[in-house]
């Protein structure tokens, strides 16, 4: 395929605004998914993705396209990830496309998400071209929004594709102003190969699938390749497309989309960003690559039945295997027996790990708070890194404590304003700058502690905002901090697991917030339950959960002996979903109750 | 010794918290419902089942609603098929807005030695609120006829933590029915059982339910003044005087046998480790059955040595008389100390042992269905 037939893609889209969709129309118009295949978000292939309606993998996809001047094109449609947490994988999506669509909600206009999206795009060079989607709604304002994405991001919309892709309208006119918009890749097809990783994951079958952008030259099946940043060599076995099913092909050639797979027993050995080219006459240099993304929020994965923990342990390993960005390590806690310490991008990735754990694997668990990773300089002149309240040393041995910071740019309307920044405020924020995007859209950017952001920062701004703002955030560097540990005991024991680290300024507040939310969660007991917050030995706050008085069934007699026994069997099996802690009985909701919003505060 | 139930499912009115299976009374039904009564008798008594029988119980639905004839006629092929012991107890529910004089009369004519009254409370408010077709003259006129037909052993239901009830309702309702003086009383803190109107009113909020804490002080309020006036709080939910507990009911909670009879009844054969057997609450299904000469049941759940000792202790804590040590160590070879070492330890707050027998005080009856999680 000539390079001048090809264009790479990717669509950009705020979360809700329709990507998904607009993905499966792309694919029906060009008549890449027969009728049969036709289930929503198709490019959404985890459960989890469908029903949350997000995107977390990459996926690449070739769409074959007769444009409107006669000739026939390749789409690679180059799906990315649509939430903070994942920019990593938007960022190395966009470096294998020449072009991104931006697709907007045209009632709801530009988000900060997209726009932190748009600026990654066009800080790759990418040729961007706005497209209004949902335009079929009553609330749609396309000119409204399209002096949004003017004055806003500064790009042209004046020729923005109008479209709706729920009910297909103005879906041609996307592909034809994708061939007409986007430039064709521009490789060399007869240098030496040069390709670069963009995805990739285990296949326990054909072991690792690389998905890969060629750049310079070609490759083959039966080819010799060398991945430059892991040294590692590797023949070539398979080599193919996404059309979407896999289509093995001869070979790949410069500006071409595919996979290959190669015998790759670890992901490892062949990472996102790494650069393939042939182990005889190889390209000279490697491509520039991508940065290693960091966990940044760490939290404890217990298994509710301690006799899970090897389970436990397989599945984390499972799954690690298609993403290194999470991370784990053994920990024990008193209170929960043997677990694991995780490492997350952030609160969504934690949540969609826990669930695919529980899913997938089957195995119940705990999650503990979610906490940032502290820098603590101890009194030796010593520097460790605590990313658990647990492994915080001794007050008399601490010289001082550093928290991470990070900058966020909250995107609102107007009228929230007032709201928004009371929130950061509230959460020990420094502001830096307040933006009028237009005369309703406004940018408050601030400097804010992210041990505040995991706790219940971005619920609280969902619901104070009604659900406008949204949120986009980079990491700014670590600030010295007076920084508490809080404990929680429950009737009077310690329960490790359920300690955090705040802000000594926070600790009453925080003490008194945990406890009160902590009584909701934990269902009354034979006896009377008292949990309390405390600092150090100083107890600052105090609920208690009444001991049980009444849990009977009246009437038992001859037809309801075995049906009553039966559903208390069945309670029976539901209190193995509660984790013992001393006597006291605690759901897996109690543990992290910290992050939960209380309503109507 | 074996106790026979006989269901009635059939109502005037269904009340609304009620989740027994029963239907509307139609002239059909009673007409043509106790013929399939006798038949299911006779195809049991040629089918493994055989007397005699020491306990009646006609329950429902609405008993009341046959005239005596039927049931005399009932209790004849009971006793042509299985015998009755000389001193069986035969009782029959009654619906105190169901009963006269003669009808009354015509039950203890034909055996029928012991009637449950279903009051539920005295209050007319509340009567109306549960939807009841009685109110409290009714009631209590009922019970007087109950006495002048020669009935002596009357059981009355009384029903509490009834919606919006006081205190002091319920302590009016308790002085009425120690005022009648009955030998046997029932009574049931009222609850929302699933896919009863009642449930969904409490679900959407139109009705509300005293809490908790109402139930268990009117609960262990009940237990105090039935106590005071020389009532036996034998078993969770009922009271008996001068040793007049229900025989019938007893059976269920010492895994006696039973024989169900009737759409919807349970029958328990108790060889080996026991075997449960309904027939479905399924009118069409059991008339098709019975004329054709099949079985009319289904298989609901057997047990084994480890089940059967489960569900001994689960009802035999139902019970004042509790679980003896000496009857354990003969059905299963071990002592309740020895089946549930960590259960007995974990409930020792409200369990009771004295004259080797196991049982649960009051407040441990009130968390019933918790502390016996740990026995199953």
């Amino acid at each position: 395929m000539k390079q001048s037939q090809i264009r790479n893609f990717s669509i950009i889209a705020h979360i809700d605004h329709g990507k998904s969709t607009l993905a499966d129309r792309l694919l029906e118009v060009t008549g890449t998914l027969s009728d049969r295949e036709k289930t929503d978000q198709f490019l959404d292939k985890m459960d989890l993705e469908r029903e949350r309606g997000i995107t977390i993998k990459a996926q690449a996809v070739r769409l074959s396209y007769r444009a409107a001047d006669g000739q026939d094109y390749i789409l690679n449609l180059i799906d990315t990830p649509g939430h903070v947490d994942f920019t990593y994988e938007v960022s190395r999506s966009l470096s294998a496309c020449e072009g991104a669509l931006l697709v907007v909600d045209a009632s709801q206009g530009v988000e900060a998400q997209t726009l932190a999206n748009v600026y990654l795009a066009i800080d790759e060079n990418l040729e961007v071209f706005p497209v209004l989607n949902k335009i079929d709604l009553p609330s749609a304002e396309p000119e409204i929004v399209r002096a949004e994405i003017e004055e806003i991001i500064g790009l042209d919309a004046s020729d923005a594709v109008v479209c709706s892709a729920k009910t297909g309208l103005g879906v041609e006119a996307i592909l034809e102003a994708i061939v007409a918009k986007i430039p064709p890749p521009q490789g060399d097809p007869d240098a030496p190969l040069k390709a670069l990783i963009f995805d990739s994951w285990y296949d326990p079958y054909q072991g690792v699938i690389v998905l890969v952008r060629m750049i310079d030259g070609s490759m083959k099946k039966g080819d010799k390749i060398r991945l430059m940043a892991s040294r590692t060599e590797h023949e070539i076995l398979k080599v193919g497309v996404f059309a979407p099913h896999t289509v093995a092909v001869d070979e790949l050639t410069a500006g071409e989309v595919g996979f290959i797979t190669a015998s790759i027993k670890v992901v490892a050995d062949a990472k996102v960003g790494d650069t393939i080219t042939h182990v005889h006459n190889p390209t000279a240099a490697a491509l520039p690559g991508f940065k290693e993304v960091k966990p940044m929020v760490f939290s404890g994965l217990y298994p509710i039945d301690s006799g899970d923990y090897e389970d436990l342990r397989d599945a984390m390993e499972k799954l690690r295997l298609n993403d290194s960005s999470f991370s784990f390590e053994p920990e024990n806690s008193v209170a929960l027996g043997f677990g694991f310490r995780c490492g997350f991008l952030g609160l969504l990735h934690m949540e969609i790990i826990q669930e695919r754990l529980e899913r997938e694997f089957g195995v119940d668990l705990i999650t503990t708070a979610p906490t940032v990773v502290y820098k603590v300089t101890t009194v030796t002149g010593e520097t460790i890194k605590v990313d658990s309240a647990n492994k915080l040393p001794d007050v008399q041995s601490i010289d001082h404590i550093e928290e991470p910071f990070i900058l966020a740019s909250v995107h609102v309307p107007n009228e929230f304003v007032g709201a928004v920044l009371a929130l950061c405020e509230e959460k020990r924020g420094k502001q830096r700058e307040i933006k009028y995007l237009t005369a309703n859209r406004v940018m408050v950017i601030y400097e804010l502690p992210l041990n505040e952001i995991v706790m219940d920062f971005f619920d609280r701004l969902k619901s104070l905002s009604r659900g406008y703002a949204s949120l986009d955030y980079e990491h700014l560097d670590y600030r010295p901090s007076e920084l508490v540990r809080l404990n929680v005991l429950i009737n009077g024991d310690l329960v490790d697991a359920l300690s955090l680290i705040v802000h000594r300024d926070k600790a009453q507040y925080r003490g008194r917030d945990l406890v009160s939310k902590m009584k909701e969660f934990i269902p009354r007991q034979q006896f009377e339950v008292a949990i309390q917050a405390a600092i150090g030995n100083k107890v600052i706050a105090r609920e208690t959960v009444k001991a049980l008085r009444k849990d009977v069934t009246a009437k038992c007699y001859g037809g309801d002996i075995s049906r009553k026994r039966k559903l208390l069997e069945k309670q029976k099996e539901g209190k193995k979903r509660m984790k013992q802690v001393g006597n006291v009985e605690l759901p897996q909701e109690a543990f992290l109750a910290i992050l939960k919003v209380k309503e109507n505060k | 010794m074996a106790g026979l139930y006989l269901h009635i499912p059939f109502c005037r009115r269904k009340c609304p918290y009620c989740d027994f299976f029963s239907t509307p009374a139609t002239e059909f039904l009673l007409e043509t419902y106790p013929d399939l009564l006798i038949r299911h008798l006779v195809w049991a008594s040629e089918h493994g089942w055989s007397g005699s029988f020491d306990t009646i119980y006609f329950g429902g639905g609405t008993p009341s609603l046959l005239p005596p004839k039927t049931i005399a006629d009932i209790l004849h092929t009971i006793k042509q098929r299985f015998g009755l012991t000389h001193n069986a107890e035969i009782t029959l529910e009654a619906n105190p807005g169901t009963v006269t004089q003669d009808n009354l009369f015509g039950y203890r004519d034909s055996g029928v030695n012991r009637l449950s009254l279903g009051l539920q409370t005295c209050n007319d408010k509340h009567l109306t609120n549960l939807g009841r077709l009685h109110d409290r003259q009714e009631g209590f006129d009922a019970f007087g006829l109950a006495r002048i037909a020669g009935f002596d052993n009357i059981s009355l239901d009384l029903m509490f933590a009834l919606p919006g009830q006081t205190k002091e309702e319920l302590e009016c309702d308790l002085n009425d029915y120690l005022e009648l003086d009955p030998e046997h009383l029932s009574c049931y803190g009222l609850t929302a059982e699933l896919e009863t109107p009642l449930y969904q009113q409490v679900i959407s909020g139109e009705m509300n339910l005293p809490d908790e804490d109402f139930y268990a002080d009117a609960f262990i309020g009940v237990h105090d003044k039935l106590s005071q006036n020389h009532y036996d709080h034998y078993e969770i939910a009922n009271y008996a005087k001068n040793g007049r507990t229900c025989r019938h009911n007893l059976g269920y909670w010492q895994r006696r046998p039973y024989l169900g009879i009737g759409a919807g009844a349970h029958s328990f054969c108790a060889e080996d480790w026991g075997q449960r057997r309904e027939v479905p609450p399924d009118l069409t299904a059991y008339r098709d059955l019975v004329f054709s000469g099949q079985d009319p049941t289904q298989h609901l759940e057997g047990f084994d040595r480890e089940s059967a000792l489960s569900e001994t202790v689960y009802l035999g804590l139902r019970t004042r008389r509790g679980v003896a040590d000496s009857e354990l160590r003969q059905r299963f070879g071990c002592t309740l100390q020895e089946a549930f070492p960590e259960a007995i330890k974990a409930n020792a707050q409200w369990l009771l042992h004295h004259n080797g027998r196991w049982a649960l005080t009051p407040a441990g009856w009130l968390l019933f269905d918790r502390l016996i999680l740990s026995f199953l």
